[in-house]
This record gives structure tokens, sequence and C-alpha cells, in this order.
């Protein structure tokens, strides 16, 4: 905005003014966690490259996998998959001019909050 | 482009905080965003206390008795003082809505007063609209006709003409556009969801017959599908309009005219 800002003057405030709202929310969430669950993607490859090189090596990687760490690393990838895959049918939801009202497009929005940890925690019973 | 922190010019000290109102009893406090273009410092952010037993209800009433009575230097546009001329827009208590139809019982605690969202300032609460009309004299907000003009006036009937409602209460406030992080990181080529509404008011008149070419010049990465349904549009628009389903309505005019 080169040709507007005239002069030496500021830029007003903005996300740090902002009030975060649900829909603002759900929308970057979906991001978040879309580009997040590269860290599981690598952690995985990474095991499954490490059970082809042989056993002593695969020995390590799955210590580090089922560790404390391991264990939180996929657990919130798994909670960020359904988020994610909740988010995506809300999105194709919205792209079809359906849900737009701002009651049923913030209840959407908890819908995909609330059940991703239901879906997570159901995910972890059965498995 | 995404950029999080503002440029240097544009971070805000603290300000200066001014007397309270002698005698007063019921005094409420209104943290207000000043910038004097004369002065060559950075903007800053001042403390007001207002005497809430002599004053109007709304933040518009708050900021000219501020400006009577405490501070005649602080800078705001206003003029209808009941929502339809879109003068008032500005940030309060974190969105966007206009000073004027905004009441002080709806806030909790104090009153924080920002200029629009990431725009530039010309003086305190004054944003630089320019950019912003631009864009939307760019949709062509105005009927496009091929047809010989007709003897009395373009007719509609009365389905035709209930399209329209919910899109052309809009004041032009900016509020929408200047809510919406998309037109924080892009606002430079994505239009916005103001001028959008605005292209969908033209785009469904049964009147217009430039459909085709309106439609050709939405056409691009970033004058409409910048948009990403965050919604703060629709949550912040003080009239009360849908933003967001008007441009999910020019995304599916455009999957229409493809498929």
């Amino acid at each position: 905005m080169a040709d507007v800002n005239r002069g030496d003057r500021p830029l007003s405030p903005h996300l740090s003014i902002y009030r975060p709202q649900m829909t603002s929310i759900s929308s970057i969430l979906t991001r978040i966690t879309g580009n997040a669950l590269i860290v599981a993607v690598v952690l995985i490859v990474w095991w499954l490259l490490a059970a082809s090189v042989g056993p002593e090596y695969f020995a390590t990687a799955d210590a580090v996998l089922t560790s404390w760490f391991g264990d939180l690393v996929l657990t919130m990838s798994l909670w960020a998959i359904w988020y994610h895959y909740l988010a995506g049918l809300r999105h194709l939801y919205f792209d079809a001019g359906k849900g737009l009202e701002l009651p049923t497009a913030e209840r959407l929005g908890w819908v995909c909050v609330i059940g991703s940890v239901v879906l997570t925690v159901i995910t972890i019973a059965i498995v | 482009m995404v950029q999080l922190a503002l440029p240097k010019n544009s971070r805000i000290r603290t300000g200066k905080t001014w007397p309270k109102p002698d005698g007063a009893t019921n005094v409420r406090k209104f943290q207000i965003y000043r910038w004097n273009p004369d002065d060559g410092q950075n903007p800053r952010v001042d403390t007001y206390f207002v005497d809430m037993d002599r004053c109007g209800p709304m933040i518009l009433d708050a900021l000219i008795k501020i400006k009577n009575e405490i501070d005649p230097t602080l800078t705001f546009r206003r003029s209808c003082r009941e929502g339809i001329c879109g003068s008032c827009a500005m940030n309060i208590d974190g969105i966007n809505t206009l000073a004027c139809i905004y009441g002080m019982d709806e806030i909790k605690g104090d009153v924080k007063i920002y200029p629009l969202p990431h725009m530039p300032v010309v003086k305190d609460l004054i944003p630089d609209l320019t950019h912003f009309y631009a864009q939307h004299a760019s949709i062509m907000p105005w009927l496009e006709t091929k047809s010989n003009t007709p003897a009395k006036e373009w007719q509609q009937s009365i389905e035709d003409r209930e399209k329209l409602d919910g899109l052309y209460e809009c004041v032009m406030c900016a509020c929408c556009s200047t809510s919406c992080p998309s037109y924080w990181w892009n606002g430079d080529k994505y239009l916005g969801p103001a001028a959008l509404l605005h292209a969908y008011r033209w785009l469904i008149d049964s009147r217009d017959e430039a459909t085709g070419e309106r439609l050709d010049d939405l056409e691009d990465p970033f004058k409409l599908y910048r948009c990403h349904t965050i919604m703060n549009c629709t949550k912040t628009c003080p009239k009360g309009l849908n933003p967001a389903k008007a441009i999910a309505e020019i995304k599916k005019m455009m999957l229409d005219r493809t498929v």
C-alpha cells in the first residue's frame, strides 16, 4: 500500500489488539494442525526407515517413539488429524455456501474442537 | 504478506494519563490510541477518566465528552450518530464497530479504543481509507447495462428486489475489511469483504447486464480467493450483514459458470 501511506504514517495495531473470535481461532487451528502434522510424519517415516536398516537402529527409534516424548507428539498428532479432518469438512460445507449464518458457523467451530477431542479419546481407547 | 509485528514507527508507547474529573463518583477509564503527525513521535495510548453520571450511553458520547471537556486535540470522525453514515468506525474493546451505536454497557472494565486495524493512520482514530475506497470503485458499484435505456426506469420484480436485502444496507464503514486477517496480510491485492459484498450486490441484481465481465474481473488468485472463511467480517459488521456469505455466493457463481 505504498501509494496510500503518505509520509511516515504509522500502521494501526491489528493482531495484538483484535479480540480472538470463535471463527477465527477455529480457522487458524486448521492451518496450525495441518502444518504441525509434519512432525509426526517425519517421526513415523524415520521409524519405518530404522526398521529397514536393522534391529539395533530400530530399537533406538522405537525407544524414542514409545517414550513419553513420542507418546506426547503422537497423541497431539492424533488430535491434530481429527481436528484437521473435521475442520476440512466444515470448509467443504462453507464452500457449498451453507452454514455461514453466524450462530451455525460458531456451533460448527465448537463441533470441530469438542468433536476432535472426543474422537481422539475414542481412538486411544480402541487402539 | 504476513507481518505479525508492527513496523518501527508504529510501535505504541505509554501515553499521558489525564486528570480525573473533580467530584465525580462514577468514573470510567478510557484508553485511547493517539498519534500526532506533527510531533514526529511514535503512537501512544492515553488514559482518560470520564464521569459516567454526566455522559450519554454510547462510546461516541464519551469521545465527544473527552474532546469537549478534557482534551480538544483528540481527533476522530463522526457525523450522523445513528449508524447510517459509517464515519465513526473504530476498534472498540477488541472488535470493529461504530462508536455511535455501541453502548458502553456492552463492555466490561476499561474501554480500549484504537483506529481500524492494519491501516495507515492519518491522526489519532482516523485511518486513511483511500485504498479501501479505490477497491470499492474497482468493482464498478453501479448498474451496467447493454440494452437500450427504457423510457421510464429499469424495472425489477419484487422477488428479484428481495435478493438485494442484506447487501444494499452496507454503509461502507470498513469495519469488516479491517477485521479480516487476510485483508491485513494481503490488502493490497485482496479486495476484502466490503468490496466483495458490493460486488455480489451487483452480480445478483437482475437488471445488471455485466455479470460475465464482473466475474472475469474477480477471477484472480488474490481479489476474491484470499477469503478463507475466517468470518471476522460477519462477526463484526455493525449492521448485521454477512459478507462471508456473499463471498461464498460469488465463489459458487464462479464454479457454476465453469462446470
